[in-house]
Order: C-alpha cells, then structure tokens, then sequence
C-alpha cells in the first residue's frame, strides 16, 4: 500500500499531537506533587526594599581594621587566595582614593585622604550594567536590590566583568579548592570557569544574620570602644540607621556619573555619626 | 562477488566487535546497587524517614534538588515544608548531607552505577568521609 504526501503530513501531524500531549500528560502528574509542595522564606529572615550599605573610611585606622574585616568576607564564603595578582579572587578588597574615586582626585589632596585605603565591594548597583549583559541570567537583581550570582547557571562567558565599571567581579581561572585555606563546610565554594563576587550576604540574610563583614566590624568597634567603619540597612527606610548618616554626612559614590546608582555609599569626613 | 572471504572476515570481526560488551558480561551477574543509610545521624533519627517518602525521593529527588536550588538562589526561600507538614531547610549540603554522611555508599553507589555524573559536588563541599 502505498500513501500520498497528504496522507503521510496528516498522520505524521497526529501522531506529533498525541506524542506531545502524551509527554506532557506524565510530566504534569509529576510536576503536581512538586507543584503542591510548600516552601517559605524563613521568618527570621531579614527584608529590605534596597539594602545598602555606608563605609566610613575614617573609623578604619589601622591594617588591621581593614584585615579583620575582609578576612570574616573570604573566611565565611571559601574564597581563595591564589597569591598572584593576575589570579585575584576578591569580595571586599583596598583601593586608593584615586582608583576608588577617578576624576576626584587631584594633586592637592590631604595626605590623610592620598593615602588611606578605601574598602570596595559589589555595589549592588539600582541600574546594574552585569545584569543587563548576562546571557544567563546567571546574575540578576533580587527585588530587595541585591545583585545576585546563581553560579548553577554562569557559563563563565565574563561579559558581566566587562560590564561592570568597578572591577567587581572576579574569575576562577583554577578550581579553587586547593587554594581555600580553612573550608567553611555550610557554604559552597565555586568551580573553574565561573564568576564571583559579593552578594551582600544573601545567605546570611536569609537566616536572619548581617553580613559577615558588617558584623566583624561591628564586634571591633565594641572591643575598641568607637563605632562600626561599616553600617548596613534599609535605604529606603527613612529611619534606618543607613538613612540616618547619610543625611546627616556628605557622603559619595563610586563613579557616580555612569548612572549605575550604587548601593555602597563613602564618607570621608571625620566626624562621629550618632 | 568479489573479494568475499576478505569481506565475510571483516564483517565477523565488526559482529565480534560491536556486541563485544553484551558477551563478555554474559552470564556474569552485575552487582545490583545497595545504598546504605548507616550513619550516625540517621541511626539516632526516632523515625527512620527522609524529608518525602523513599520511593518519591528515589525517583524524584533530582527534580526536587532542582526547584530547591531555585527555590533558594532565585527566590529567596529557604523552609520546605514537606507533604506530612515537616520543615526542613533547603540544602544540598547542609540538610541532605548532614543526614547522608556517607556520599560514597549512598550517592555515588547508584549514580555510579546508572553512569550518571551529577556535578553538584564541583561546589558543594561533599561530607568527610571517615575510611571505615
Ligand atoms: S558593582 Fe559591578 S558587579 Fe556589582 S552590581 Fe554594580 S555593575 Fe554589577
Ligand atoms: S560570566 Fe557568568 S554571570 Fe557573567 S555574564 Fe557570563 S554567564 Fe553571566
């Protein structure tokens, strides 16, 4: 027996139909009980409409203020210390003012200012150019503004690195395991091949903590009897203590001229916030 | 036909070949895979019983892992409450494997057996293993 094209077009059209609703008849029975399951943030949890975060460069005197601080970063999220620039994986790292804050400097700066290391981190931009280039959507802007990285998804292709102006984000050219000196078992660490950076601690959040570098300058501040170099909070929380400083001190931002609108804010001043 | 003994031979030798893997495990029984649950952690557990029952966990757990992982990266939860009303947190590495201490008995023994290579554990820092 022979068929016609006509004839073949339509059985092979409705086996096609049967064999999808087929497939998708067993999927949907197994999505249902996934589907009925249910899950919730934890009610600890700390929330925000933006978290943001001020740096107070004159409370952080000494190297070993700025050490504590970074250290508590790489410690908790099992960042590596490959040794070679070139290699560099970094959260929270120094800066000078000039490569902090490009255009604002100038010959006449104080020593004090010409010389002080500046704490940078992921800015958690409102307008995040990262995001905007990943092909993934492996890093994405969460509805409280974090700007986090699923690293199940990133593809290691470093557009985010070519679009972020701060040099934010950091590659694994190695499997960094063998270069993590103490592993925090609770926290995962990345593969070769992938991009990382701060993610204001989401995870710490999620359990209803500050981040790590927050609270490691808190705890200093208390021993050494001053205030935080670090304060974290709501921005959009007219009564947060974030809001509070930054309307009471001329505070800036980094490059603020491209419009990225960072959520890391620099005071510079002396003075004691309350 | 021309040159036929040399074809016969080498169509024998292409037979011999290909069903190579079916003769030479003939007869030979494989080992079926035996997932042990003999840690600590569950030894002490009053109820033997994972976060959903076995066999939906044994058919299902990687979709479940799955939705976890963008239950938990993308959309900030981090409590499952499971289909008996139980709550657990969401984590591969913090709640499966603290039970599940044993990677090489539970997980590795079926995924190396069915030739799967999960790559979960390119990140998440799989438990120690004591060589017992
Ligand atoms: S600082 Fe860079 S990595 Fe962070 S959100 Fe802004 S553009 Fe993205
Ligand atoms: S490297 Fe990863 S996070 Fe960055 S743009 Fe590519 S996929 Fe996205």
């Amino acid at each position: 027996m022979s068929i016609n094209r006509r004839q073949f077009i339509k059985i092979a059209g409705i086996s096609t139909i049967m064999g999808l609703g087929g497939t998708s008849a067993v999927d949907l029975l197994q999505r249902n009980w996934l589907e009925a399951a249910q899950y919730s943030p934890d009610p600890k949890a700390l929330t925000a409409k933006r978290w943001a975060m001020v740096v107070d460069v004159s409370k952080l005197k000494t190297e070993d203020d700025y050490k504590n601080i970074m250290d508590a970063c790489h410690r908790v999220h099992n960042v590596p210390e490959l040794g070679n620039p070139k290699d560099e994986i970094k959260w929270i790292w120094k800066e000078t003012y000039e490569h902090a804050f490009p255009g604002q400097e100038h010959e006449y700066l104080t020593e004090g200012i010409k010389h002080k290391p500046f704490l940078m981190l992921c800015n958690h931009c409102d307008n995040p150019p990262c995001v905007r280039v990943c092909p993934t959507k492996a890093t994405f802007k969460r509805k409280d503004g974090i700007v986090m990285m699923d690293m199940h998804r990133c593809i290691g292709c470093r557009f985010c690195m070519a679009g972020c102006p701060f040099g934010a984000r950091s590659f694994n050219w190695k499997d960094p395991r063998p270069f993590i000196k103490e592993e925090n078992k609770e926290f995962p660490t990345r593969m070769k091949g992938v991009v990382e950076k701060c993610t204001f601690c989401y995870e710490r959040l999620a359990k209803g903590l500050i981040p790590a570098c927050v609270e490691a300058s808190q705890e200093a501040a208390k021993k050494a009897g001053t205030k935080p170099g670090l304060v974290f909070g709501d921005l959009s929380d007219p009564n947060s203590e974030v809001r509070r400083i930054l309307s009471s001190h001329f505070s800036i931002r980094r490059k603020s001229e491209l419009g990225t609108q960072p959520s890391v804010y620099y005071i510079i001043g002396g003075n004691d916030h309350a | 036909m021309y040159n036929g003994l040399k074809i016969i031979i080498g169509l024998l030798i292409f037979v011999a070949f290909v069903t190579f893997p079916f003769y030479s495990k003939m007869g030979k029984a494989t080992t079926k895979p035996d997932p042990k649950i003999d840690t600590p952690v569950i030894q002490e557990l009053a109820e033997k019983k994972c976060v959903e029952p076995k066999d939906f966990m044994k058919t299902e757990h990687m979709k479940m892992l799955n939705d976890w992982r963008d239950l938990v990266v993308r959309e900030g939860n981090l409590i499952y409450v499971a289909s008996d009303g139980g709550k657990y947190i969401m984590s591969l590495q913090n709640t499966c494997m603290n039970c599940h201490s044993n990677k090489k008995k539970f997980c590795d023994e079926c995924h190396n057996y069915s030739a799967v290579v999960p790559y979960c554990w390119d990140c998440h820092i799989q438990p120690k293993e004591n060589k017992t």
